[in-house]
């Protein structure tokens, strides 16, 4: 519920900055994911934000109020990490009313609260069994009940489905959003798994390297990403680099370096500027009469559930992924089959070409 | 193959054969019998009953490294206290190779798995994608022609996974190895694999090449298991070659491919999320079920749209966001459709729907 605001805030650890002047704000009732490479700083963020690590610089309020100093136990928030951590002698009801028990509340008080909890995370048939007799995505529900009954307005959630089979994963992605939802509570979700990032929050942070690149609604993120790091973070795309040879208001013609030209919308880009254009496979088409024509001879067919993936090779050697449903024409496409991709121009984003090359910039790890 | 621990029996007559030069996935869920299974053919574990051949020699009694296999865990294993080019070098010099063999060997491994760059690192200065390639050339330079990979990618950060999938396939394709990768990410199985095994229970559900296996699953499990699916009780009411009709919840007649269920019997119709589409009007020769969108969930590529049909079931449709891509919210009347071919129809299960979709 409190709305969560960090100014500048700078924490490191020996000579690595972990967190170097992030500046971000929650809002009230505010579904927030930050997403990153390993090391990007997005653990040591909720850390900071929870209280279990103290900022060297900058400054954190909750509803206005400086909480720098406040501690974890004074600031209002549930946690939940991703490491299931019950207490494997007490019963779900146990666990569950162990927040309250240990605040002083009497049975009667916690009774209700705890009721409430397992309904909404609809496990209350199951309040006298042991962790060990749940599934590991139903202990987990119950880890997000107790970091509930402690009447938390602030849910902080680090990795919470990431020790869970895919599966599970998916399915308690769009309950935990319910119950956020629900209970008008503020989140803020660290998580490596952009798919679950997207569609779990109202917005999405993208940090790398301590700081943070970019933010937005998860559909702006993946259909507009400002920069290339996102571009390749978020979501998968296909990178091919090229200078530009026309500009004109919003139109630029590429000529790539495998070649072909390409028409593209972009704004601040000018004659003779290196470039990267890219666009994501499912904007590639496999079909000859549309524009912007790339020629490849197909390396590879992969089956995807109802999509196919169709990996090109170009002329120079440049890989480009087509992703098209399976009962397009796509699906009568065969390895070493010679074909002619196009994508349209308003789905081709445009870079600067990166300072320390393409393949730098790209690179995950 | 039959492998018991105590009353659990991990491994329930499981018959399989893997060909040279074959990329397999055991796909199951947590429990289902997927690790024992690698463990017993890498001879880490002995089965009770059953035996593993390899080019036709019975192996039950070989040890793990007279095989021809070599294990990769998820956990990667290497030596900490050695560089990159001794954890990959290690197996050969061991096996006393010339230093001239060893090394030529070495660097090809290296330049293979792309970390020809980082020769002289060690483990802990790497990213976790690193020292799974590290491990990987280490595998391949055993000489081993048979990988067995448990989990492999299941360590890395979701984004770097997907990129390795394509890498590892290559990779083993380019060696000519055999492989046999076991996960419990059924996109990952679906994209890697020449043919899937999915396992649950200790025995092997279904068999078949991601294709078959996705489009047309033998269970009500295997369709929940490997992609998700919209399933939806009902009772078959008549059957001819062109098909079979389901009457589901609220009267509403559904054509479905042809069923051996037969007239009058309860049964489940289950149909993919990505075969259902969602427009504002009928589309020719499908099912067509009107309804309401509830939710509309964005996840990259696709859109997930939840629908509530007038019967008050709801179901979910997902669909590629490409070009021809059109956007719906909360609360707009669409038609959900699918063709009658897409859905696939199986005997009620004795011990409910629930349970059979649950089990995951």
């Amino acid at each position: 519920m409190p709305e969560v605001k960090l100014v500048n805030v700078t924490k490191r650890y020996g000579k690595i900055v972990a967190n170097d002047g992030v500046t971000l704000t929650l809002k009230d009732g505010e579904y927030v994911s930050v997403i990153g490479p390993s090391g990007c700083g997005k653990s040591t963020l909720i850390k900071n934000i929870a209280g279990i690590i103290t900022p060297d610089e900058g400054e954190i309020y909750f509803d206005g109020r400086r909480v720098n100093e406040l501690p974890i136990e004074n600031r209002g928030i549930g946690y939940v990490f991703q490491n299931i951590a019950l207490f494997p002698h007490m019963s779900v009801w146990g666990n569950v009313t162990y927040g309250p028990r240990v605040r002083g509340l009497s049975p009667e008080e916690m009774r209700p609260l705890a009721i409430e909890m397992l309904e909404m995370i609809k496990v209350n048939e199951r309040s006298d069994a042991y962790p060990n007799e749940l599934s590991s995505g139903t202990q987990q529900k119950t880890a997000v009940a107790r970091a509930l009954t402690s009447r938390a307005e602030l849910l902080l959630l680090d990795e919470p489905l990431g020790a869970l089979d895919v599966k599970v994963r998916a399915a308690l992605r769009s309950e935990l959003k319910r119950l956020v939802k629900d209970l008008k509570l503020t989140a803020l979700h660290v998580t490596h798994d952009q798919e679950e990032a997207l569609s779990i929050s109202d917005r999405v942070v993208v940090m790398k390297m301590g700081r943070i690149v970019e933010e937005g609604a998860p559909i702006d993120l993946y259909t507009h990403p400002k920069n290339l790091f996102t571009a390749n973070f978020v979501g998968e795309a296909n990178f091919l680099a090229g200078e530009v040879v026309k500009a004109s208001g919003k139109n630029v013609l590429v000529e790539l370096e495998e070649g072909p030209e390409i028409r593209a919308e972009a704004s601040d880009q000018r004659m003779g500027d290196r470039v990267v254009t890219a666009f994501r496979p499912e904007f590639v088409n496999v079909e000859t009469n549309g524009v912007n024509r790339l020629k490849g001879r197909v390396v590879d067919v992969l089956y995807s559930g109802s999509t196919v993936r169709i990996r090109v090779k170009l002329g120079k050697g440049s890989i480009v992924v087509a992703k098209q449903m399976l009962h397009s024409e796509a699906a009568t496409i065969h390895v070493g089959d010679d074909i002619t991709l196009s994508i349209p121009p308003q789905r081709i984003l445009v870079y600067p070409y990166p300072e320390g090359g393409l393949e730098k910039e790209l690179a995950l790890e | 193959m039959t492998k018991r621990f105590g009353e659990i029996t991990a491994l329930d007559g499981v018959n399989l054969s893997i060909e040279d030069g074959e990329y397999v996935c055991v796909l199951g869920p947590t429990g289902a019998g997927k690790t024992t299974f690698l463990r017993i053919v890498a001879g880490l574990l002995e089965p009770d009953e059953g035996e593993i051949y390899i080019d036709g020699k019975c192996v039950n009694n070989l040890p793990p490294e007279a095989r021809d296999t070599v294990y990769m865990f998820q956990q990667y294993a290497l030596f900490p206290h050695m560089t990159v080019w001794q954890n990959v070098s290690y197996g050969p010099e061991i096996k006393d190779w010339n230093r001239e063999k060893v090394e030529q060997l070495t660097a090809e491994i290296l330049e293979m798995v792309r970390l020809a760059e980082r020769r002289d690192a060690y483990p802990h200065e790497l990213s976790g994608g690193m020292q799974q390639r590290v491990a990987l050339g280490r595998g391949i330079a055993s000489g081993a022609r048979i990988l067995l990979l448990d989990e492999p990618l299941g360590a890395l950060d979701a984004r770097l996974r997907v990129g390795l999938r394509t890498q590892l396939r290559q990779l083993v394709k380019d060696q000519g190895l055999t492989a046999i990768h076991v996960t419990h990410d059924q996109e990952e199985a679906l994209m890697i694999a020449d043919r899937v095994v999915v396992l649950r229970n200790g025995r092997i559900e279904q068999t078949g090449t991601p294709h078959e296996v996705y489009s047309r699953p033998n269970s009500i499990f295997v369709a929940s298991f490997v992609g998700g699916a919209n399933f939806v009780e009902g009772t078959i009411i008549g059957s001819s070659d062109a098909g079979s009709v389901m009457e589901v919840l609220g009267g509403l007649q559904i054509k479905v491919a042809v069923s051996d269920v037969g007239a009058g019997e309860k049964a489940v119709l289950a149909f993919r999320r990505e075969d259902t589409w969602v427009g504002e009007e009928e589309v020719a020769g499908s099912n067509n079920l009107p309804g309401v969108i509830v939710s509309a969930t964005f996840i990259g590529d696709s859109m997930e749209y939840e629908i509530r049909l007038e019967n008050g079931v709801s179901i979910v449709s997902k669909i590629l966001m490409s070009d021809a891509f059109k956007a719906y919210t909360e609360g707009q009347r669409v038609v959900a459709s699918f063709p009658p071919e897409k859905g696939h129809v199986f005997p009620y299960p004795v011990m409910g729907l629930l349970k059979e979709v649950e089990a995951i």
